[in-house]
């Protein structure tokens, strides 16, 4: 897609006092017995577990892929989930890891959280995660030229790494947490789908607030609107902050009700999280069992 | 302005794998009896009539109670026991003291919200969702704010006095059945007035709790009667020479007999009618904030509103983006059992009701206008209409000019805010708007111009107590809600 077909201005106003309401009338779906034990293990099919710490080691990193494949062995039919998401430099011991599996792996780049380094830096760090065994690339934009409007230098960085990315999903991250307002969380979600992303993501988990539903409500109408203009389906990651099933049920509704069942796969749409997959496995066992039963019978890791 | 273009035959599906269970609202803590009698003198006696009728849930036909009918005898019984009630105790009472019973009834409204909120949804066929977080809260949300105004009443009019006027004669309709009854006797009673209330035919069951509550809040016998009838009930207490105010809320048909019976009476009026709002969508509007703001202004209730928007006009330059929208929006609406927690879209409150819409369906047809009703499955019992929209109508087109009163949108275009402003005044009803852009000066300029008693901009069906809610034309004659709701149950005399 060429730069002259989009203009950021194209973009519709946002009303963020109807947009809540309308986030408060979808949380009030009350999901109940099967159709709640449908979507606790949809929902763990679309995590992308993360560990994005600057301590992060091999040992770790290969304890997560380990729980990223087998989730909760004591029962046969819990699907894995869907990706290991991991710094650059931990790819190939992720890669290894996961081989034989579908469980994916991805990599977050582009000077990753912040993205403050040259357009240079970023592309080699692109190619270089890909070339370790990225089927992923999470990247940041650039939020401080995105709010001093160079929408144009925000856009051409995108579509460099699309291109770096080769044959790798490309996901952007819009960190809306620092754009103030859903005006802006709907401009760039289009100015990042119009450039050539695959997915579009809500935050890196290091900035507050990262994931909310209003924010990803926002962004799902942006992702239908760019459907009906171009045929492409666009995916979706919310990010950070959703640690519990009930919160992550909500998400699911959200996006039944904004892009249907096209969207409901882990092809689609996936979670940014480290402590939801427990928390959906306590409620999956719960479903199962009747009971509640202790955390210290879900592996941390 | 953003482009229209769009690919073909790209669709959204909204028929999912994953699919919402039954999440049905308990009904095993109602107890309903199987007949109800009068609520007269601050207790229940059988109608002298000794005649009952079925009340039943319009969601599955099924009787839920027999319900007395009230004859005249019955109403002159009524307004008797109204009228000592307001001689003897209740316009003798210090105001603080009327003030505190009005509270109680609030506080017991709350307490009990869940039972009044189920037997809402079964006696008229409203989405528990509905019911529970508006029509409930609501109406308690009524009492609580003229418990306020009782003690403070000689505050309302400075450099006058005040005084009630006796003894109000209520009728009330049948679509928000326990809210209308709140928005008719807090008031009332506030401003120190006893009254007659008669809730409508089809759905007097949480009038008929509302007077359980009221006898369990201990108000002095009197002070509320609540009678239960048909339009003969009605015309009786409308009639009787003992009433010093009717207040009215339904048809713009019952609203005028009802001004012809008491024309050269002392009779002091608030009539309550009809509506066919216009919800205006402008290009710069926030797109899809304002189709959730038309789902909201005709789809509530099942578009039993008076102050639904069931004129829905587009700016041409977004009209086709916006009805896809609208469609698919429209599709996920849930239709079904009104205890359903999922449910969106209740049943049609009666039979004569369903009837009456589904010839306006025949009638837009047949004038030419393009139908839309989603594809969802309804109940083979019970009363339904899926959502329905009409396209390719206009200005004189029947479904245009006549409320409906039900799930049925009726969608008009327009180039400049002038030709809107036109259209939108260019009906007899005046009772609300609705106006979506993102620009302030718009907002003022258009709301400014709609001749309507109540105009929401970027939002819709928003009610609260202390906001005055009424129309123009034939919409009706007085305000309820406020201040200016307390007015009407006042006799201000200047010094």
């Amino acid at each position: 897609m060429k730069r002259t077909d989009y203009l950021v201005t194209d973009s519709p106003a946002i009303d963020q006092v109807g947009v809540e309401e309308r986030i408060s009338r979808f949380s009030k779906r009350s999901i109940k017995k099967e159709s709640k034990m449908a979507a606790l293990k949809m929902a763990l099919s679309m995590v992308d577990l993360t560990t994005l710490e600057a301590k992060d080691t091999p040992g770790k990193v290969k304890q997560l892929c380990t729980k990223a494949m087998h989730p909760h062995s004591a029962y046969s039919d819990i699907p894995p989930v869907a990706a290991v998401c991991v710094y650059p430099n931990l790819v190939r011991v992720a890669k290894e890891a996961l081989k034989g599996s579908k469980v994916k792996v991805a990599a977050v780049a582009t000077a990753f959280p912040s993205g403050m380094s040259t357009r240079k830096v970023k592309l080699e760090e692109t190619k270089w995660a890909v070339n370790e065994g990225a089927d992923e690339i999470d990247m940041v934009i650039s939020r401080g030229h995105f709010l001093a409007s160079e929408y144009n230098f925000v856009f051409d960085e995108i579509c460099a790494v699309k291109e770096a990315c080769g044959q790798a999903h490309l996901k952007v991250i819009l960190e809306t947490g620092e754009l103030s307002t859903l005006d802006n969380v709907r401009r760039a979600s289009d100015l990042a789908m119009h450039a050539g992303a695959d997915f579009i993501k809500t935050s890196t988990g290091k900035i507050q607030p990262a994931a909310t539903l209003p924010v990803t409500l926002v962004m799902l109408e942006a992702i239908r609107d760019f459907y009906y203009e171009t045929g492409k389906r666009i995916g979706m990651k919310p990010a950070g902050g959703i640690a519990t099933s009930k919160l992550a049920l909500n998400y699911l509704v959200v996006l039944r009700e904004t892009l249907g069942n096209d969207w409901l796969n882990a092809d689609m749409f996936r979670f940014g999280a480290s402590a939801l997959a427990n928390d959906l496995l306590m409620q999956i066992v719960k479903e199962k069992e009747g009971v509640y039963q202790s955390i210290d019978y879900f592996s941390k890791d | 302005m953003a482009k229209t273009k769009s690919k073909k035959n790209v669709a959204i599906k909204f028929d999912t794998d994953w699919k919402y269970d039954p999440a049905p609202e308990s009904k095993d803590h109602i107890r309903l009896q199987e007949s109800y009698d009068l609520f007269i003198n601050g207790e229940f006696s059988k109608p002298s009539s000794g005649k009952y009728f079925e009340t039943i849930n319009p969601a599955n036909e099924k009787k839920l109670a027999m319900v007395a009918d009230a004859n005249e005898k019955d109403v002159d019984r009524a307004v008797t026991s109204a009228r000592t009630a307001y001689d003897k105790t209740w316009s003798k009472m210090p105001a603080k003291e009327r003030g505190k019973y009005i509270y109680r009834i609030a506080r017991i409204m709350q307490e009990r919200a869940r039972e009044l909120a189920v037997i809402e949804s079964m006696d008229g066929g409203k989405a528990i969702r509905e019911s529970r977080d508006v029509d409930v809260p609501l109406a308690a949300a009524h009492f609580f704010y003229y418990a306020g105004w009782a003690d403070k009443v000689k505050y309302a009019v400075p450099g006058a006095s005040a005084k009630p006027l006796g003894v109000a004669g209520q009728i009330i309709p049948w679509n928000f059945p326990l809210l209308m009854a709140a928005w008719k006797i807090a008031p009332a009673l506030a401003a120190g007035n006893t009254v007659v209330l008669k809730p409508a035919e089809t759905t007097p069951l949480t009038a008929l709790k509302l007077a359980e509550i009221i006898r369990d809040a201990d108000l002095p016998p009197g002070v509320v009667n609540i009678i239960t009838g048909a339009g003969a009930t009605g015309a009786a207490l409308v009639n009787h020479p003992g009433i010093d105010k009717i207040a009215f809320t339904g048809s713009t048909d019952v609203g005028k007999i009802i001004q012809k019976a008491i024309a050269g009476t002392n009779k002091k009026y608030t009539l309550e009618l009809g509506g066919k709002a216009a919800n205006i969508i402008f290009e710069d509007a926030a797109i899809d904030q304002a189709v959730e703001g038309i789902i909201n202004g005709i789809f509530f209730n099942q578009g039993h509103v008076c102050c639904a928007g069931s004129r829905l006009f587009i700016q041409e330059s977004v009209a086709k983006k916006v009805i896809r929208k609208l469609k698919d929006r429209m599709e996920t609406l849930i239709v079904g059992d009104p205890l359903d927690k999922n449910t969106d879209i209740g049943a049609i409150n009666s039979k004569m009701q369903l009837d009456k819409i589904k010839q306006y369906l025949k009638i837009g047809v047949n004038e030419g206008g393009e139908m839309f009703q989603t594809s969802c499955s309804v109940p083979s019992k019970g009363f339904w209409c899926k959502p329905t929209l009409f396209t390719n109508v206009s200005q004189s087109s029947r479904i245009v000019q006549e409320e409906i009163f039900g799930p049925v949108l009726a969608i008009q275009t327009f180039r400049t805010v002038e030709e809107v402003i036109e259209k939108a005044n260019n009906i007899p009803y005046g009772l609300s708007g609705g106006v979506w852009t993102d620009k302030g000066s718009k907002i003022f300029k258009v709301t400014s111009a709609l001749r309507a008693g109540v105009v929401w901009a970027n939002t819709y069906n928003k009610f609260d107590p202390t906001s005055p809610f009424g129309g123009y034309k034939e919409s009706g004659v007085g305000r309820e809600g406020g201040l200016h709701g307390l007015m009407p149950y006042l006799e201000v005399e200047h010094n």
